[in-house]
């Protein structure tokens, strides 16, 4: 599918892809979006990316294996877990700033969790796709 | 009682396997992690098993959300007890591992999935949500499959087919149940649905959604009609996975049957009778199907099936002491399982072969670890005072107050069956004059291995099998708490009083 217009197309949906999805992750938890989603989102600019220039080319702009993304997401979203544990709260009791940051809304460990989710759906997809593109 | 500390020995182990996948590549860092990990888990757990028996059941309201509304993590005895049970089988193959497990899987992140998969079984222990339960469930399949599957040998790949297939349908029956349950309810919560079903009018349904759950939890089990997978699949991967598989997998179809039997179905005669059909022809069926196997791993896979009888038969014959009784065996059980295939594997790095009339010499070669080989062996017969004695003789005693000859008839089947096939195995592997085996090239034998492996192959055992004479010795301790879990399975009022609150 290396055609000149996917491919141009590719260059700008990637930025483009990637913006939306992380405004999918934070229109999350109590409008429609979230980790899940935004991080499905994500990887599928990076596939584009790679129908239309290859995997070798895509591999190079996300510089590192994508598979390290796991353990960070994860770390986070446990981190983002437990935190209320030091706090004497239960497991995953959200904590929210009192005032919401401007842009992001208001900021608490739901939204820590969400992007850790969020890493953990980039990192396994990708690891997937390139895995499997690897041998074709 | 309140406490949000009790989902700890859970998160520790999640934690232990995130830190693990940052040392991805680096095998001798993640070995040394997983057991000072396990380590710490074990030392949790027992300290949540301390707390638990000195004040009472506790309990955690996720998020802060209240029963019966949000996710519920309760620690009862019995939930701590196989937290403590599961952390030591955990150490035990932990340990195992750092000797056993060749570097290929260890690359493909062996030590992680192990991690998550007793993450997996400590949730189920201590979660007190219907659906949550099913979401740890699909946590402890999902990483036993990858743990079947690591290493990607023909045999393991066969295997797993069968078993990935089995638990797969097992899943579906036990979410169909779920929602049945959810639809008549309109609850999750395991406390609240004990309120509310003993009121729904729907008798046939309710009835209906318990056999549901039986099958569900029976494939898991590996109960009579249903256990076909587990000796096609046990026997496959290497031997550290299949002792944690053959030590606590099935255990918690077991548990799940024990709690939801006596919390949110309470069983009547039909019911009973069932559960205790499906008991007698599982010791039998589990009994002669390792009569007739040669192969040492297979042997032992059919003997799970053979024991979870005896405590399914405990809950067949649903009265406090044979509920102790089960649950007694239960205990007994997960240490000597996981133990029995760590020996399997230990005889397989001397001799390079599971089939007992190749092996053979072994006491005369190794009559130090054979004495220690022999305390699991010896356990699960139960010859007192080891281990596998208490739990028949309490179950024994429960079939006897209801008069049910039957079930007494069989158990003390059961037992000869397991004395006739450890004999054989004894004289088999460990007393036939040892025969020259050919040595094949892609096996590491012990004499190849570095002292540190051999050790701690060997340790673990010894480890375990301590453990297992404990039990056999400080059986009267051990028997108060399974007579207090059996008290509390019997009444849940304590249980759903400190869920609910009054």
């Amino acid at each position: 599918m290396k055609t000149i217009i996917f491919k141009t197309a590719s260059v700008f949906l990637l930025p483009l892809l990637l913006l939306f999805s992380v405004f999918i992750l934070l229109r999350g938890h109590y409008l429609p979006g979230g980790g899940f989603v935004g991080g499905l989102m994500a990887s599928t600019a990076f596939v584009i990316h790679s129908f239309a220039n290859g995997v070798e080319r895509t591999k190079n702009i996300v510089k590192f294996h994508p598979g390290f993304l796991m353990p960070v997401g994860l770390a986070l979203a446990l981190l983002a877990g437990s935190l209320p544990l030091f706090l004497g709260e239960t497991f995953m009791t959200g904590l929210w700033m009192d005032q919401p940051v401007p842009v992001i809304g208001s900021v608490g460990t739901a939204l820590f969790f969400d992007t850790g989710v969020y890493l953990v759906v980039i990192g396994v997809t990708l690891t997937i796709i390139f895995t499997i593109s690897e041998g074709l | 009682m309140s406490n949000p500390y009790i989902v700890l020995p859970v998160l520790f182990q999640l934690f232990v396997a995130v830190i693990l996948m940052f040392a991805w590549n680096r095998k001798n860092l993640q070995k040394l992690i997983s057991v000072v990990g396990s380590l710490i888990a074990l030392l949790i757990s027992l300290a949540l098993l301390i707390k638990v028996n000195q004040e009472g059941i506790q309990t955690m309201q996720a998020g802060g959300w209240i029963a019966p509304f949000g996710i519920t993590f309760v620690a009862d005895t019995l939930s701590a007890l196989l937290v403590v049970l599961t952390a030591t089988s955990g150490l035990a193959v932990s340990v195992f591992s750092v000797g056993s497990v060749r570097n290929a899987r260890i690359k493909f992140g062996y030590f992680p999935i192990f991690h998550l998969l007793i993450m997996g079984l400590s949730g189920a222990f201590l979660t007190g949500d219907i659906f949550n339960l099913y979401v740890w469930f699909e946590i402890i399949i999902i990483s036993s499959f990858v743990l079947i599957t690591i290493g990607g040998e023909k045999a393991q790949l066969e295997g797993a087919i069968k078993y990935v297939a089995m638990n797969l349908l097992a899943s579906v029956v036990f979410l169909t149940a779920i929602a049945i349950l959810y639809g008549l309810t309109g609850s999750l919560n395991m406390a609240d649905l004990s309120l509310q079903v003993a009121n729904v009018s729907n008798r046939g349904l309710v009835n209906v959604t318990a056999i549901l759950f039986l099958v569900g939890f029976g494939i898991k089990s590996a109960v009579f009609p249903l256990y076909f997978w587990l000796p096609a699949s046990y026997h496959t991967p290497p031997p550290a996975i299949s002792a944690i598989f053959g030590g606590l997998l099935t255990k918690v179809g077991v548990y799940a049957m024990l709690r939801v039997f006596t919390l949110i179905f309470i069983p009547d005669d039909f019911l009973t009778t069932v559960i205790t059909v499906m008991a007698l022809l599982t010791i039998l069926s589990g009994g002669f199907g390792a009569l007739m196997q040669n192969n040492i791993r297979k042997v032992f896979s059919y003997l799970i099936i053979c024991h979870i009888g005896f405590m399914l038969a405990g809950l067949g014959i649903y009265s406090t002491v044979a509920i102790a009784g089960a649950v007694f065996y239960l205990v007994h059980d997960i240490v000597v399982k996981t133990n029995l295939f760590l020996v399997s594997g230990v005889i397989f790095k001397f001799r390079g072969t599971y089939s007992m009339r190749l092996l053979g010499g072994f006491y005369k070669e190794q009559p130090l670890m054979s004495l220690f080989m022999a305390i699991p062996l010896f356990s699960l017969i139960g010859i007192p005072p080891l281990s596998g004695f208490w739990g028949k003789l309490l179950l024994i005693e429960g079939a006897m107050d209801q008069s049910n000859i039957l079930m007494i008839v069989f158990i003390l089947l059961g037992s000869f069956l397991t004395l006739f096939i450890i004999a054989k195995l004894w004289a088999e592997v460990f007393w036939k004059d040892a025969q020259e085996l050919p040595k094949k090239k892609y096996i590491r034998y012990f004499d190849e291995l570095k002292p540190l492996k051999k050790q701690a192959m060997l340790a673990s055992v010894v480890f375990l099998s301590l453990i297992s004479l404990g039990i056999g010795f400080g059986a009267e301790w051990v028997m108060q708490l399974a007579l207090r879990i059996a008290e509390n399975l019997m009444d849940p009022s304590p249980y759903i009083q400190a869920v609910l609150g009054s």
